[in-house]
C-alpha cells in the first residue's frame, strides 16, 4: 500500500492548510473573534456547523487514498473501511435491511420451476438488537470521550458561558450514534438496501459526500481569486480598467449559465476521448474530469460576487478613511491590503457559504443533464438520474432516490442556515 | 426616449460580439474542425483526405482567424470565424445533426417552453410578493421567524425531488393529471398544471425570503416613518408606500428575466415531456449535437441583453428621478 494522491486530492488539502493558517492569523483580531462569538450564539448556527464538519469530514477521508499492492487499483479511506461493502454486489434490488430480493426470480427445483423470492448473498440476517446495543455503548463512549476532553480544554481556557454547547454535545451524540450504528449494522445488512445491479446504497451515498462537498468548495477556489482581484481593480482604478472589467463580466453573464456549463463540458468530454493516453485508470480519468468540471464551475460563476466586490470597492474608496491613506501617500497596494479588502470579507464569506449551497444542488442537476461528473464517479446526481425511472417501477423501488435527497437535502439545509446567521451577524446593514 | 433605447442598443453591440467570440472559441478553436470531422466520422483510421472532404462539405475548410492566402479585406472576411458570426447574427443557426432546420425547430418549440415558463413567472411573482408583504406586515412575529424557517428548508431541497415526487403523488398515487406529455390549445391545460405548481412551489423559498428583505430595507426608512405619523394604516403604508418604492430593486431582478422565459426550463420540461426549447437542449447536449447547442448559447445570451435593455427602459417609467440621456 503506498500514499497517492489525486489531483482533487491535493487540491482539497492544500485549502484546508490555507484555510486553518488563514483562520489562525484572522483568530487573533479580538473584533474577528467577537463576530465568530456571536455567530455562534445561536444553536441553530452551531448545530448546522457541526453537521457541517461531520460531512467535511467525510470528505477528506475520501481525499486519502492508497494504491492496492500489486494493482493499479486506487482505495481511499473511506473504501477501506468500508471494504466489506464494496466486494458484497447482490444481483439487484432488495430493499433496506432485507434479507431476501426485492422481486421474485424463476427457479428451477427437481424439474419444477416456480417463482420465488431468492436470500440476499451478502445478509447474514442476525438480528438487529445486538449489533443495535454495541452501537449504543460505543457511540454514547466516543462522544462521551469527546466531550469530557473539550469541557476540560474549555476549563482551562476560563469558562465563557454565551455559546450553547450543550447543543453542541447533543448533536454530536446524536451523529455519532447514527453514525456508528450505521456502521455496524452494515456488516450483517444492507441498511439503505441495494440498487439495480446490487451495489449497496449506504456506501454510495457515503462517497457521494465527498464529490458534493469538493463541488462546493473547490469550486470557490477558482471563484474566489478571480472575483477579488478583478472585482477589486475595477472599482480602485476605474476608468479603463473598470470599462474593461465590467465588459468581461457583462458578456460572461449573458450567456445562460447551464448552457456555459455544458458547452464547455461537452468539448471536455470530446477533448477528453480523443485523448486517451492521459489517464492510466478509469478513477484518475474521472477524477481528472471533476477537476474540470470544477475550472468550468468556477469560470462561469465568479461574475456575480465580482459585480459585488466592485460596487463595495467604489463606495470604500470614497470613504475618509482611504482618502486620507491617499493623502498619507500611502501606496495603492497597501491601501488594497489593509484599508480595502478587510472591509470585504463580509461579503466574501457571505458568497463562499451561499454559492456552497447552490452548487451541491447544480452537480445534482448537471448529472441528470448528462454534463456532471463522471458516470463512474458516486454522487448523488449520478444517484438519482440513475434511479429516476424506479419510481415507476411496480412495486415501487424508492430507497435510492430517498438516500441521494436525503443525504444532500441535510447538506444543503446546513449550509443555508449557517449562512442565514452569517449573514444576519457580518452583514453591517443588519446591525442599524 | 427613441434616441435613449438607440444608445442602449448600440451598447449592447460589443457584448454581442464578446458573446460570439466566445461561443466561437468554444466550438471551433478548443474543438477544432479536424476534431469534429474524427468524431464525426467515428471511425479510428481516418484519412486525411476524409476529414478534408467531410470539413468542405460542412462548410469548416477556411482558416480560423486569419486567411494568409487570400488578398486584401478577404484576409480576415474570408475565414471560418467572420462566416459563423455572419450567420450567428443574421439568426441563420444551418442544420442540426439530423439535417433539420434549427431556426425552424427553436421558432416551434418556443411556444411549449412559454406555456409552462409564463404561468410559472406570473403566478410566482403574484405569490411571492404577497407572501412577503404578508411576513413583513407581522414582521418579527412568531409567523414570521417560523416561516423564514419554512424558506429555508424549501430552498434546499433539490428541484429534481420536488419533481420526481409531484409526480408521484399527483399523477401516479392520486391520479389528478397526467404524468406527462403535451397539447397545444386548452387540451393542454391538464398537462401544465403540475408543472407550474411544482415550478411554483420549488421558487417560493428563495422568492419570499428576497422579496421581504427588499421590503425590509424600505420599511425603515424616514418616509415610511413620516407616513404613519401622518395616522395611515400599517396596511396603507405596505401597499401604498413600501410596494411601490420597492418596485425599483424589483425591477432589477425580474424584468431582466423575462425575454428568457422563452428558453423554457431544461429539466422541467424534459421531465414532463414538453416539446419546448429546454427539453430540445437537453436533446442536443445527450446527442452532443454542436450546431443546436451554439445556437441555443446564442439565443439564450441575445435574449438576456433583450432583458438587460428592457430593465433599463422600464426604470425610467418608473423612476423618476432616472433621466434619460444622460
Amino acid at each position: 500500500m503506498t500514499l497517492t494522491f489525486l489531483w482533487t486530492d491535493i487540491m482539497v488539502w492544500l485549502l484546508m492548510v490555507a484555510l486553518v493558517a488563514w483562520g489562525y492569523l484572522i483568530s487573533r483580531s479580538v473584533q474577528v473573534q467577537r463576530q465568530w462569538r456571536a455567530i455562534f450564539k445561536s444553536s441553530i448556527a452551531l448545530v448546522s456547523s457541526i453537521v457541517l464538519l461531520v460531512y467535511l469530514a467525510f470528505a477528506l477521508v475520501d481525499s486519502v487514498h492508497f494504491h492496492k499492492a500489486k494493482s493499479s487499483e486506487m482505495v481511499s479511506l473511506l473504501d477501506l473501511a468500508f471494504e466489506h461493502r464494496i466486494s458484497a454486489t447482490e444481483r439487484t434490488y432488495s430493499s433496506p435491511f432485507a434479507t431476501h430480493e426485492y422481486a421474485k426470480s424463476l427457479v428451477v427445483k427437481e424439474g419444477v420451476s416456480h417463482q420465488e423470492y431468492l436470500p440476499l448473498k451478502y445478509v447474514t440476517g442476525k438480528g438487529i438488537l445486538k449489533p443495535t446495543l454495541i452501537a449504543l455503548a460505543v457511540g454514547l463512549g466516543l462522544s462521551f470521550l469527546l466531550i469530557v476532553v473539550h469541557i476540560v480544554w474549555r476549563k482551562r481556557k476560563g469558562w465563557r458561558e454565551d455559546i450553547p454547547w450543550k447543543m453542541a454535545y447533543l448533536t454530536l451524540t446524536v451523529l455519532m450514534l447514527i453514525f456508528t450504528w450505521l456502521y455496524l449494522l452494515s456488516f450483517d445488512y444492507h441498511v439503505l438496501g441495494t440498487d439495480k445491479v446490487g451495489g449497496d446504497v449506504l456506501y454510495q451515498s457515503l462517497k457521494s459526500i465527498r464529490t458534493g462537498v469538493l463541488i462546493g468548495i473547490l469550486t470557490t477556489l477558482i471563484t474566489l481569486p478571480l472575483a477579488i482581484f478583478l472585482g477589486v481593480t475595477a472599482g480602485f482604478f476605474r476608468g479603463w480598467v473598470d470599462d474593461v472589467i465590467q465588459y468581461l463580466y457583462t458578456t460572461l453573464n449573458s450567456i445562460p449559465g447551464v448552457l456555459l456549463i455544458a458547452a464547455s463540458v461537452l468539448l471536455m468530454q470530446v477533448i477528453m476521448d480523443n485523448n486517451p493516453q492521459w489517464f492510466e485508470t478509469t478513477q484518475e480519468r474521472s477524477d481528472v474530469r471533476l477537476l474540470f468540471l470544477v475550472i468550468i464551475l468556477g469560470i462561469t460563476s465568479w461574475t456575480g460576487l465580482c459585480r459585488l466586490l466592485r460596487a463595495e470597492t467604489l463606495k470604500i474608496s470614497q470613504v475618509e478613511f482611504v482618502t486620507a491613506a491617499k493623502a498619507f501617500g500611502v501606496g495603492k497596494f497597501t491601501i488594497i491590503r489593509k484599508h480595502i479588502i478587510p472591509n470585504l470579507m463580509h461579503i466574501i464569506l457571505i458568497s463562499i457559504v451561499l454559492d456552497f449551497s447552490g452548487l451541491v444542488l447544480t452537480e445534482a442537476v448537471l448529472s441528470y443533464i448528462g454534463v456532471g461528473v463522471d458516470p463512474t464517479m458516486h454522487s448523488w446526481g449520478n444517484m438519482i438520474n440513475q434511479a429516476r425511472l424506479e419510481m415507476a417501477r411496480e412495486p415501487m423501488v424508492w430507497w435510492s432516490l430517498f438516500s441521494a435527497f436525503v443525504f444532500m437535502f441535510v447538506l444543503v439545509l446546513a449550509v443555508n442556515l449557517f449562512s442565514d446567521r452569517i449573514q444576519t451577524v457580518l452583514d453591517p446593514k443588519n446591525n442599524a | 426616449m427613441l434616441t435613449y433605447i438607440i444608445k442602449r442598443l448600440l451598447h449592447a453591440i460589443p457584448i454581442l460580439i464578446g458573446v460570439n467570440l466566445i461561443t466561437f472559441m468554444l466550438f471551433f478553436v478548443v474543438n477544432t474542425p479536424d476534431d469534429m470531422a474524427r468524431s464525426h466520422l467515428g471511425a479510428k483510421r481516418v484519412t486525411s483526405e476524409m476529414i478534408e472532404s467531410w470539413k468542405a462539405d460542412k462548410g469548416y475548410d477556411k482558416p480560423l482567424f486569419i486567411n494568409k492566402k487570400a488578398e486584401g479585406v478577404e484576409k480576415i472576411t474570408d475565414t471560418l470565424f467572420m462566416q459563423e458570426s455572419l450567420k450567428l447574427f443574421s439568426f441563420n443557426f444551418g442544420f442540426s445533426d439530423e439535417n433539420r432546420n434549427i431556426g425552424e425547430d427553436i421558432k416551434e418549440r418556443m411556444i411549449p417552453s412559454l406555456s409552462i415558463a409564463l404561468p410559472i413567472f406570473i403566478i410566482s411573482l403574484i405569490t411571492n410578493i404577497s407572501l412577503a408583504l404578508l411576513l413583513v406586515l407581522f414582521r418579527g412575529s412568531a409567523l414570521d421567524t417560523s416561516m423564514m424557517i419554512v424558506a429555508v428548508v424549501i430552498m434546499s431541497v433539490s428541484t429534481l425531488f420536488y419533481i420526481i415526487a409531484g409526480q408521484l403523488l399527483f399523477s401516479k398515487i392520486w391520479h389528478l393529471v397526467p404524468i406527462s406529455g403535451y397539447a397545444s390549445g386548452w387540451e393542454g391545460v391538464k398537462f401544465i398544471i403540475l408543472p407550474v405548481i411544482i415550478g411554483v412551489f420549488s421558487g417560493i423559498g428563495a422568492g419570499v425570503r428576497w422579496y421581504r428583505s427588499i421590503f425590509l430595507e424600505q420599511i425603515n426608512q424616514d418616509y415610511v416613518r413620516t407616513a404613519r405619523a401622518k395616522g395611515l394604516s400599517e396596511l396603507r403604508v405596505l401597499f401604498g408606500h413600501v410596494l411601490s418604492n420597492g418596485m425599483l430593486p424589483i425591477l432589477t431582478g425580474v424584468v431582466v428575466v423575462i425575454p428568457s422565459l422563452f428558453m423554457g426550463s431544461l429539466i422541467m420540461e424534459s421531465f414532463f415531456g414538453i416539446p419546448g426549447l429546454g427539453s430540445y437542449t437537453i436533446d442536443a447536449i445527450n446527442a452532443q449535437d454542436f450546431a443546436i447547442v451554439k445556437a441555443m448559447v446564442f439565443l439564450g445570451a441575445v435574449l438576456y441583453i433583450i432583458g438587460l435593455i428592457l430593465t433599463d427602459i422600464s426604470y425610467t417609467l418608473f423612476d423618476p428621478r432616472v433621466k434619460l440621456g444622460g
